[in-house]
């Protein structure tokens, strides 16, 4: 008996001497713990530690199994998802076929935010108490790789809590969901007070090792930069998220470790290119953006190395694509800007019929992407030396989006990180013929390419990896030599954290707890 | 004075039917939340879908008439960026937000009007000459300078204090309260400080310039002559007869903290109205703003309404004046 109680206490010291809080300040709050209720970035991936998606990726962000262990296309419109056996709920029911099933008709149902990830779906199907089938409309051959954000619920669980559905904001009928959870993630909701702190706490029956000792998460929003900072330097939390960039520096030297790596998110510069005549600009009765060379020559005129030096304090890597590397259909070969030259811009100018330049407006948002008015006023500077003045207007991004998305502009920065990780996502966008259906939605200027839409279309269903990488590619380089966009750079992720935290980084900007090493 | 009361009623209401319409009419020039709502990947049609169930579709005049219809009951809607009603998120802040602004009110008056009279008694001393400059930082320095400068110096440095958020509170039923725990206290210790320093230093300044006022009076030479204590002279005829300004100051001002904390809840992100106001603001979150706007100038009614009620309880010849008249 004696014995056994100095066992007991042994492996109580043992375990209390383990134990590790990660307290994490973020710039804003996750809005609610229901994972189909917002597809925004912060939410899911810090639900992503709660609840878990059939399909999950590692810190590569590579597609591995998360809650299903294998899959394949069984036929051009039908996947099958083999479940993972022995996977228990934070309140200790079994995960099975139902609740997978429950789960991807929640998040393509009624209030859902998550559609646009669901939406080939045709029809999702228990085939037995470990497999699923989901029919799509049309071959789709990304399937998996767009469930890497929808996360599996109980159905039990939500029929008792009567959360079949996500709250829907347009009716306001709040629901248990979104204050609690109970998800097969390797971390369980302890206590969540929105907008000051949510606690989450070690789910000890998760299926799979645990890679990190981090036993207790407290997750903290401090909208406000310095204050975020203070509260790193003067020990009140461990890891904070983001970091101003002029604050990277003096992190460093006092002790701290900031972690900067590329994001998914490529910023980049439109035109307007489908108009007859620019809507404000000097020149009259054509539109001098319809000329590749004008195009061109802005491309050349922007001193990309400057922008990074200067306003980005180095953290962001110029790109010359419009995807980042991480994205499935990257293609490094391409990935080349022409060299900065304002002389050969000015000849294009003038070959172009404007040797003495022109005016034209230019819209910014000014609080959306990292230091986007002043990339737009180094932008304008640049092409002031070779006669081009630009007008720029720079705003707050809840003006500048309605006013872009009625195409009232003529030269634009914008930003895009593709939701599902696929090139895909980003020409049928920003570079697609704007159309009825949604093709096209963001690209503002109307950049339009008969070869290249057909080559979207071709991409969405072909099923041949190497064939679709090809098709992907010449898209890509086209679009390219066409100069369709401006592509700027990918601003850069910035975590800080104490020099005893350590916490991988993907490009997804996702904060990984079980990953999360504390010494 | 029942008459008074509700003449004063009815100003309140044409006041806040004002700051309704005014606040309605600007917001719709604020932006688009349909954008924010539905994120990148929604289609047109969605996006008209969503406005329609919103009533954002709705002439302006129909719109507002809902809006203070509603109002009146207390509802403003749902939260567009958070899905819940307006109410319950204000119900939430308002704590933090009232706790914070009547913790640096009372400071503000236990520090300023104690440094006010030492200033006007002590005139010309070094004594008095150093309140009155350090005085002047504190009305000219901007709030989120002294936060931040106090979150480096007593969080950053010396690491006295927490340097954000509200720490450990109490739930007492619908109400939480930092007041009944010491590390409540520690988290309030700051925030409260920035947010009292310009009041403090108005309320000093004031105190001084009425006290040097009433100090030249008949009365309290005649109250000397009379041979009274200092004491029974200072504190006793003289303060008491300065706080009729500083009353209504501090009045005003404590509608001004509760408004105006919006700066320092952003820099040590204290979970109040402001902090809310601040992010409804960047996403456009109508319902939120028009509520808080709304609140705020409900708030500063009452605060005009309880602050001319306290003049007949400090002057007696508003008393006198009104019991007169009445015959």
């Amino acid at each position: 008996m004696g014995k056994l109680f100095v066992i007991l206490l042994f492996v109580l010291a043992g375990g209390s001497a383990q134990a590790a809080t990660l307290r994490v300040a973020n710039q804003g709050d996750v809005l609610s713990m229901d994972p189909h209720s917002l597809n925004e970035a912060l939410q899911l991936s810090f639900l992503h530690n709660v609840y878990e998606p059939l399909v999950d990726r590692d810190a590569a962000l590579r597609v591995r199994p998360g809650l299903a262990v294998k899959w394949e296309a069984v036929a051009p419109t039908v996947w099958r998802f083999e479940l993972r056996r022995g996977v228990r709920f934070h309140d200790g029911t079994p995960f099975g076929a139902d609740d997978a099933v429950f789960s991807l008709e929640r998040a393509a149902g009624e209030g859902s935010d998550l559609k646009s990830h669901t939406a080939a779906f045709k029809a999702v199907r228990e085939v037995d108490a470990h497999t699923i089938e989901i029919e799509t409309a049309a071959p789709f051959p990304i399937l998996p790789e767009v469930l890497s954000e929808v996360y599996m619920m109980s159905r039990a669980w939500c029929v008792a809590q009567k959360a079949e559905r996500p709250v829907d904001r347009r009716k306001g009928i709040e629901n248990t969901a979104s204050f609690k959870a109970n998800g097969t993630g390797p971390f369980r909701v302890k206590e969540r007070q929105p907008s000051t702190r949510t606690v989450l706490v070690r789910h000890a029956g998760h299926w799979a090792s645990r890679a990190g000792n981090v036993d207790e998460v407290v997750f903290m929003p401090v909208g406000n930069g310095s204050t975020r900072v203070a509260a790193l330097l003067s020990g009140q939390v461990d890891v904070i998220e983001p970091v101003p960039l002029q604050d990277v520096e003096r992190l460093r030297a006092a002790g701290l470790k900031v972690l900067q790596g590329p994001e998914l998110r490529t910023v980049f510069l439109g035109m307007d290119q489908y108009r007859d005549e620019l809507l404000d600009s000097s020149v009259k009765g054509r539109n001098p953006f319809k000329d590749r060379r004008v195009r061109e020559a802005f491309l050349r005129a922007i001193d990309i190395d400057t922008i990074r030096a200067r306003i980005m304090r180095g953290a962001a890597t110029p790109t010359a694509l419009m995807v980042a590397p991480g994205v499935q259909g990257f293609v490094a070969e391409l990935n080349r800007r022409p060299p900065f030259d304002p002389e050969a811009a000015k000849r294009l100018l003038a070959e172009a019929g404007y040797p003495e330049g022109f005016e034209v407006g230019m819209n910014c948002p000014n609080d959306r992407y990292v230091n986007d008015g002043a990339i737009c006023q180094a932008v304008a500077a640049n092409l002031a030396r070779v006669g081009v003045k630009v007008r720029l207007h720079a705003e707050t991004k809840t003006t500048y989006f309605p006013k872009i998305l009625r195409r009232e502009t003529s030269f634009y920065l914008l930003g895009w990180t593709p939701g599902t990780y696929d090139a895909h996502n980003a020409l049928n966008a920003l570079i697609s013929t704007p159309r009825e259906a949604g093709q096209g939605q963001y690209n503002i200027g109307g950049y339009s390419n008969a070869r290249v839409d057909a080559l979207i279309l071709a991409i969405q269903s072909e099923t041949d990896a190497a064939r679709r990488r090809a098709l992907i590619r010449e898209a890509f380089e086209i679009h390219q030599a066409e100069v369709g966009h401006i592509p700027l750079h990918q601003q850069a992720l910035a975590w800080a954290m104490k020099p005893g935290v350590d916490l991988p980084q993907p490009a997804d900007n996702a904060m990984r707890y079980h990953w999360a090493v504390v010494k | 004075m029942l008459a008074f009361v509700l003449r004063r009623l009815l100003q309140a209401v044409a006041v806040m039917l004002a700051v309704a319409f005014i606040a309605f009419m600007l917001f719709q020039y604020v932006g688009d939340p349909v954008t924010h709502l539905l994120g990148q990947d929604a289609t047109p049609e969605q996006r008209d879908t969503l406005r329609a169930d919103l009533g954002l579709d709705a002439p302006f005049p129909v719109q507002f008439a809902r809006f203070v219809g509603n109002a009146v009951r207390g509802e403003f809607g749902l939260s567009l960026r958070q899905g819940r009603k307006v109410s319950t998120l204000i119900a939430e802040r308002l704590p933090a937000t009232l706790e914070l602004s009547i913790t640096a009110a009372l400071l503000a008056l236990v520090v300023g009007v104690p440094m006010g009279v030492v200033a006007a008694l002590k005139r010309g001393t070094w004594l008095s000459q150093l309140l009155m400059t350090v005085s002047l930082l504190g009305v000219s320095l901007p709030t989120f300078l002294i936060g931040i400068l106090l979150i480096l110096v007593f969080a950053v440095w010396l690491n006295w204090f927490p340097s954000f958020g509200r720490g450990e509170v109490v739930a007492l039923g619908a109400w939480t309260t930092g007041w009944l725990s010491a590390d409540g206290w520690k988290h309030l210790v700051l925030p409260s400080v920035t947010l009292a320093i310009f009041q403090l230093t108005l309320i000093m300044r004031l105190v001084r310039a009425e006290m040097l006022e009433v100090l030249r009076t008949d009365y309290i030479k005649f109250a000397r002559a009379r041979g009274l204590s200092d004491g029974a002279v200072y504190f006793g005829h003289a303060l008491k007869n300065t706080l009729v300004p500083v009353i209504t100051i501090t009045g005003l001002q404590l509608g001004s903290l509760i408004a105006f904390a919006i700066i320092t809840e952003t820099v040590f992100q204290w979970p109040g109205m402001g902090l809310l106001f601040i992010q409804a603001v960047s996403f456009a979150d109508v319902p939120v703003m028009a509520a808080y706007l709304c609140l705020i100038a409900l708030i500063f009614v009452l605060i005009n309404l309880v602050v001319d009620l306290l003049y007949f309880a400090v002057d007696p010849r508003l008393r006198v004046e009104r019991a007169a008249a009445a015959h």
